[in-house]
């Protein structure tokens, strides 16, 4: 097809490479300050035409981003704070002011060409709202979102059919709704239909069509619009489950091509399954940017549906825990080396990002040999309250015990209020304690005797 | 008719939200310009298709069904016709020869142009689901509803010739060309209020009942059950007042190019349409069209400014 005769094809001064770009492969993993910001595709070297772009990728990979949002906020007015009517408009003035609602804050995302991107995160949290505004039926209040080729909307199937018309008539309206010429419809009916396998049903009213048989239509005209960017919400969840594999088995047809894919689904199994990356969208912000395997466990764990003792990997973690140093005094010089009955302050360090718990609360426990914990430090009740940015937690011990051998520490992070996980980290730094017992963890006083 | 090629298409190479006469964005200007005149060729052929296709689909949804519906629709105003000869000629002896012929004249134009607009009006809210989910240029709805009055204005104007020329009247003629420039001003303003009340009707939903009201109004202010002479008898010199209203103008046009009132009523005291020459209605024309440019340049506006927000209000 050619592409230049699309209706809707979008800024195409970037010529897009001649060949499409090998399948994708899992962009590079986020390191560990990258939440919230655009992963960069090209991440593995070696890779010519990989998805590259990205706010830290040159100029020279431009090429292949196909949607680059840049800030990007979305606000809903409240309606009580806008005149719905001209009356309105006209005599009343000012009012009492409602809530705006902030759909989507200072997104930042670029994707680059062949990219499957899933699209995650609880009811409500802005994902779809992400989407429209990606595709351009909602006008984002500020920031800016360009896309290059055509963009090809899946938000609904069927969007627009007529039911007193029949599926053929149908067809060549969706179809030119979707930004297809006559003579590319004409070209492309046979297919539709057979994609569909509708054939027999094709020239009867659509009124008269199964919901399953409506959607199967709506997939047909709207895979067939060939775009460079397919953005689907949630409609793989409809059909029977032949359709469904149909639906997927396109939207892999569409992978191997090197298209880009955004989609949003609930579904982790296939996120994890299809994507290359996942975006994870709370409240509006977007809380993770990365591999699906990290994203879908932090979404479990968002959801609830992860036990307590899985929260997130630490470097994704809305409070991380950074490192931890070993002292005599509240910030001395760090030492490894204690005697039994020293004081030794155990500090670890937090990074605290958005969307952290107002309220921390640390459970630090000491861990022996096969990680055996030895002993329990603990926040006081209610934890404390960190703001945004590095802080610094002291546990001071006066007296170490009658200790031998070199200990670990192992924190976890929840939040107070709720009791919720947040994430745990086990360092790797050790203290050596040198107690002057011949074994055994620790010294206790005994006397031998012999019976008798 | 260059307004469906460049005005509301929202194909685009960015959205920018911070510059606000941009509706969805603006086209990517980096592009060579051949091929993006190309494409933009391309793309308005695509949307003049959709438009037809969107016509296409009135046509066939409302006469579906009913063979006779489609004649029916014609049938009606020349049912009218006999009614309104039957009690403005006879029963009230309104004075206007060939009574049924003058009111057709001018009410033929005056249905299509009210018809459309107060169509176009709940075009875009109507199609709610469609500008919540799917991007295309959005203007396409309201011009549709235009299209869609238009094509029955044209066939209900043929009938009418056909009942014209049937009745042995005066119709083929020079007086016939006057039906392209007033047909034109007619259609620009049309399409000019009709972008202007779709759009304003998204977010402000009492836009439709002022304009049902307004069109009831503006019915009675246009010269169709009473002869123009005798506004201007009233008015006098005021009659460029009158005038002022492109409908009124675009319909004495109307009836000048069809109507041929029999020997004795075509001048003098007794004349129903006061001016013979052609001079009069061009000069209305101009002024009326000109008008009908500087709303369609408002409509536009007003169109495009709002069209970002559809999807949002709706």
């Amino acid at each position: 097809m050619a592409r230049h005769s699309s209706a809707y094809q979008r800024g195409s001064a970037f010529p897009l490479p001649a060949q499409p770009p090998p399948a994708p492969e899992p962009p590079a993993t986020v390191a560990g300050t990258g939440i919230g910001t655009a992963v960069p595709g090209a991440g593995q070297p070696g890779q010519p035409g990989e998805a590259g772009g990205g706010s830290g990728a040159g100029v020279g990979t431009e090429t292949a981003v196909v949607i680059q949002a840049g800030g990007v906020s979305k606000r809903f007015v409240s309606y009580r704070n806008r005149a719905t009517s001209l009356k309105e408009r006209f005599v009343r003035r000012g009012g009492p002011a409602g809530e705006d609602f902030w759909a989507l804050r200072d997104i930042d995302v670029t994707i680059g060409r062949g990219q499957t991107v899933g699209l995650a995160g609880a009811n409500g949290s802005g994902k779809s709202t992400l989407l429209k505004v990606l595709a351009g039926i909602l006008r984002p209040s500020s920031g800016s979102v360009s896309v290059h080729g055509r963009i090809a909307s899946l938000l609904e199937l069927g969007a627009g059919f007529n039911g007193e018309l029949s599926g053929r008539d149908n067809v060549y309206l969706n179809a030119s709704l979707l930004g297809l010429s006559r003579r590319e419809i004409d070209r492309l009916f046979d297919s539709i239909v057979d994609f569909a396998e509708l054939r027999h049903k094709i020239d009867d009213d659509v009124k008269h069509y199964s919901s399953g048989q409506y959607v199967r239509l709506g997939f047909a005209v709207a895979v067939h619009v060939d775009p460079d960017v397919l953005l689907v919400d949630e409609v793989l969840a409809v059909g029977d489950e032949a359709f469904q594999r149909k639906c997927l088995a396109k939207i892999a047809e569409f992978r191997e091509q090197g298209r880009t894919i955004l989609f949003v689904t609930h579904s982790l199994d296939l996120i994890e399954q299809m994507c290359d990356r996942v975006l994870v969208l709370e409240s509006g912000s977007m809380i993770f940017d990365g591999p699906p395997a990290v994203g879908t466990k932090l979404l479990r764990q968002k959801l609830g549906s992860l036990p307590s003792d899985g929260p997130v990997d630490w470097q994704y973690a809305t409070v991380r825990p950074q490192s931890v140093m070993f002292s005599h005094q509240s910030g001395g010089p760090t030492t490894v080396q204690f005697d039994p009955g020293e004081q030794v302050v155990i500090s670890v360090e937090l990074d605290v990002t958005e969307g952290a718990p107002e309220h921390v609360y640390l459970h630090t426990y000491i861990v022996g040999p096969e990680e055996i914990a030895i002993w329990l430090m603990e926040t006081p009740p209610g934890g404390f309250r960190l703001e945004p940015g590095r802080h610094v937690v002291d546990f001071v011990v006066p007296r170490l015990p009658e200790l031998l051998g070199a200990f670990a520490v192992k924190v976890h992070v929840s939040d107070a209020a709720t009791g919720v996980p947040v994430t745990t980290r086990r360092f790797e730094e050790l203290f050596g304690v040198s107690g002057s017992h011949a074994g055994g963890l620790l010294k206790v006083g005994y006397e031998a005797r012999l019976r008798g | 008719m260059s307004h469906l090629a460049d005005a509301p298409a929202p194909a685009t190479g960015q959205v920018m939200a911070s510059t606000p006469p941009g509706p969805r964005g603006e086209p990517d200007h980096a592009a060579d310009s051949s091929r993006l005149a190309h494409r933009s060729r391309a793309q308005t052929k695509v949307r003049w298709e959709l438009l037809r296709n969107l016509v296409r689909k009135d046509l066939k949804v409302k006469y579906k069904g009913s063979t006779l519906g489609f004649a029916w629709s014609l049938a009606n105003p020349m049912l009218l016709l006999v009614v309104y000869t039957f009690v403005f000629q006879i029963v009230l002896k309104a004075g206007i020869p060939r009574f049924g012929i003058y009111l057709m004249s001018g009410l033929l134009i005056w249905n299509a142009f009210s018809g459309s607009v107060s169509a176009a009006c709940g075009s875009v809210v109507a199609n709610a689901n469609l500008v919540k989910k799917v991007r295309f240029p959005l203007a396409v709805l309201p011009l549709s509803a235009v299209g869609f009055a238009a094509v029955h204005f044209l066939l209900q104007l043929a009938v009418l010739f056909v009942v014209i020329l049937v009745l042995g009247y005066h119709l083929l003629g020079p007086n016939l060309l006057l039906l392209v420039p007033a047909g034109a001003v007619a259609f620009v303003f049309t399409v000019a209020l009709s972008l202007l009340v779709s759009a304003l009707n998204v977010r402000y939903r009492d836009t439709a009942h002022l304009l049902d009201v307004a069109l009831l109004a503006w019915f009675w202010v246009n010269p169709m059950v009473y002869a123009f002479s005798l506004i201007e008898d009233r008015l006098h010199e005021w009659t460029w007042v009158y005038l002022l209203n492109p409908m009124a103008v675009v319909v004495i046009s109307f009836q000048r190019a069809i109507y041929a009132p029999p020997a004795g009523y075509s001048t003098g005291h007794k004349a129903v349409l006061p001016h013979d020459g052609y001079r009069f209605y061009l000069e209305h024309l101009a002024i009326a069209g000109a008008t009908s440019l500087a709303l369609l340049w408002i409509g536009l506006q007003v169109f495009r400014t709002m069209q970002a927000d559809f999807a949002e209000d709706l």
